[in-house]
């Protein structure tokens, strides 16, 4: 999947170069108004109701990983799905492209907002059902968040960003402080836990700390500027920000207070022989990958380009990004666009001029907490285990990618 | 100056009786029957098992009943195995294998029995969950626990004696970790 973007990037060159009023030598006449070929769009009530992308905009969604369990499968289940990050511009990741994973294959619930209620319950003074109504009666917050697949894991058969990293999106969310709604039921004292439940035919539950609960947790009907998709749990979804995608409660219908950790399906999936792979696989680490040039893409030249990618960390954040352009010798400060937002993707730009020798871009990043990304040979080292083929960093992989950039500008996975 | 002579007694009041009234009053109390007909979560030490009772050889026979009768043979295959659906029984028979490599079979993993119950009670059949009565749940996870050589053929499960099932990994599991706002994820762990 080759991308456009490098001929992209010479054409925006080009149109910022006349706005700016530089003389160059052979400019082709009126650039940015050459007729369109193809004629024009014509306008339909659908178009104009609910807009669509251009016809020549292609980029999609894949199973993942690749060659494993179909979504759709043969009885219309979903799994996972990664986002096509090597077309990806900016933070935000357009909720038609947001990656999808559910509990273990699943249906997804088709679900009448009115008919759909939140239940708080357990452990609290005032038991208490919401409709969707009254939680867009509360006062209620927009946040930038991140998500991230217990999955996500970069392998050496795979080719490309969106098959190493794709498990991962980032959305600007919208709904109710779920301190909020356990504050109006009164958590009684030894509530220490929450179980959150969906609707979906497997009731997906996960346990999830108190502290956590009341820190920064949202009970979101927006998504994007929209009502939240079925994808993601339309109507209603839970935020867990910066913790494994799993917690991130879809359809939600129910949150019981209690005063231990559950033991769900989903949770016993997280318990580990270890505390410290228990711990690792809870909350995300720092992690950064490059998504231009990244895996499967060509670049057509030497010459300039700008490597642009994207840092998150469930730990805050992000407070610098880095990028090597020889193999991790020497570290660079890339520039983050704006300003980054805690447990949400940063987008960070480097500037590069490829000399046309075969090199390895690389990024790491560091988050407000001062966790910093590893590589793989320094995850290694710290447990003290040998860095072979075998090798899995613990918990969650927050491990730095590399790319290889050949001397024909093809880019490949350099994991091994 | 009165606010501040006021302010030791709203930031008692504000400790104790304060946050425990509703501020917006927004949405309304369930009753009781609505909550126990939600509240499906069973915790590892059962209390919220319903009454009930099976063994694996109830449990057989329930397996082998066509889907439309709550059985399961028809997507996990005879005796949890070789069907469409996700394979119910562990890979290696023999005695002595560490729990922790029998992979995501059933919640064989989980140090509790109740996940077992949990999960088909609330998740299966496919597209009849919800349907099964608890005798069947109980029956069903009976047998699975049988073939996966937990609980005897004839052990009756039952609101007490589920949560008492010895599972493999019983006492074979880390900690959960105790997680703080602000806090990185494993001390000592730089990255």
């Amino acid at each position: 999947m080759a991308s456009k973007r490098p001929d992209r990037r010479g054409f925006l060159k080009g149109g910022a170069a006349l706005a700016g009023g530089l003389t160059l030598g052979a400019v082709e006449p009126a650039l940015g108004q050459t007729p369109a070929s193809d004629g024009f769009i014509r306008g339909n009530k659908e178009l104009v109701a609910y807009g669509e992308r251009s016809r020549f905009v292609k980029s999609v969604r894949i199973q993942h990983p690749p060659g494993s369990r179909p979504s759709p499968d043969a009885f219309g289940k979903v799994f996972h799905v990664a986002a096509p990050l090597q077309d990806s511009v900016g933070v935000i990741t357009p909720s038609s492209l947001h990656y999808v994973a559910t509990t273990r294959g699943s249906f997804l619930p088709d679900i009448d907002p009115r008919e759909h209620r939140l239940m708080i319950h357990g452990m609290v003074d005032r038991p208490l059902i919401f409709t969707m109504e009254d939680l867009k009666r509360l006062p209620s917050v927009t946040r930038l968040h991140f998500i991230e697949c217990a999955g996500n894991r970069s392998r050496s058969q795979h080719k490309t960003v969106q098959e190493t990293h794709g498990m991962v999106s980032c959305a600007e969310w919208t709904g109710v402080r779920l301190s909020l709604l356990l504050k109006e039921a009164g958590v009684k004292d030894g509530g220490s836990w929450i179980v959150s439940e969906g609707v979906e035919e497997v009731k997906g539950a996960s346990s999830i700390p108190m502290e956590k609960a009341m820190d920064d947790c949202l009970v979101c009907y927006g998504m994007n500027g929209e009502a939240v998709r079925p994808q993601q749990g339309f109507p209603l979804r839970l935020m867990v920000p910066g913790f494994e995608g799993i917690f991130n409660t879809k359809w939600l219908r129910r949150i019981k207070v209690v005063d231990r950790y559950y033991m769900t399906y989903n949770d016993y999936g997280h318990l580990r022989q270890d505390p410290e792979g228990a711990a690792l696989g809870y909350q995300i680490g720092p992690k950064s990958v490059i998504t231009f040039p990244s895996g499967g893409q060509q670049l057509p030249d030497r010459g300039f380009y700008e490597v642009s990618g994207l840092a998150w960390s469930g730990g805050g954040a992000i407070r610098k990004v880095e990028v090597s352009t020889d193999g991790g010798r020497r570290w660079m400060d890339a520039e983050i666009q704006g300003t980054a937002q805690r447990m949400a993707h940063a987008r960070f730009n480097f500037q590069w001029n490829w000399d046309g020798k075969e090199t390895e871009l690389l990024s790491r990043c560091t988050d407000e907490l001062g966790q910093v990304q590893p590589t793989r040979a320094q995850v290694a080292k710290f447990w003290n285990v040998p860095l072979d083929s075998s090798f899995r960093v613990k918990g969650q992989d927050n491990s730095i990618q590399p790319w290889r950039i050949a001397s024909d500008g093809s880019v490949h996975n350099a994991i091994f | 100056m009165r606010f501040f002579s006021l302010l030791p007694l709203l930031m008692l009041l504000g400790g104790s009786a304060l946050a425990q009234s509703p501020t917006y009053g927004v949405g309304r109390t369930p009753s009781a029957e609505e909550i126990r007909a939600w509240d499906i979560s069973i915790s590892p030490t059962g209390e919220e098992l319903p009454p009930g009772q099976g063994t694996a050889k109830e449990g057989a026979l329930i397996f082998a009943k066509p889907i439309f009768q709550g059985g399961c043979l028809a997507c996990h295959g005879p005796e949890g195995q070789g069907g469409r659906a996700p394979r119910l029984v562990k890979r290696q028979a023999e005695p002595g294998v560490d729990p922790w490599d029998l992979g995501r079979i059933l919640p064989i993993r989980s140090p509790y029995a109740t996940t077992v119950w949990d999960y088909i009670n609330r998740g299966m059949p496919v597209n009849r969950e919800g349907t099964l009565t608890a005798d069947e749940v109980y029956s069903l996870t009976a047998y699975l626990l049988y073939l996966n050589d937990v609980i005897p053929e004839d052990k009756v499960l039952d609101a007490q004696s589920l949560p008492q099932v010895e599972m493999p990994n019983r006492e074979n599991f880390a900690r959960v970790p105790d997680w703080q706002p602000g806090a990185p994820r494993l001390k000592g762990y730089p990255y």
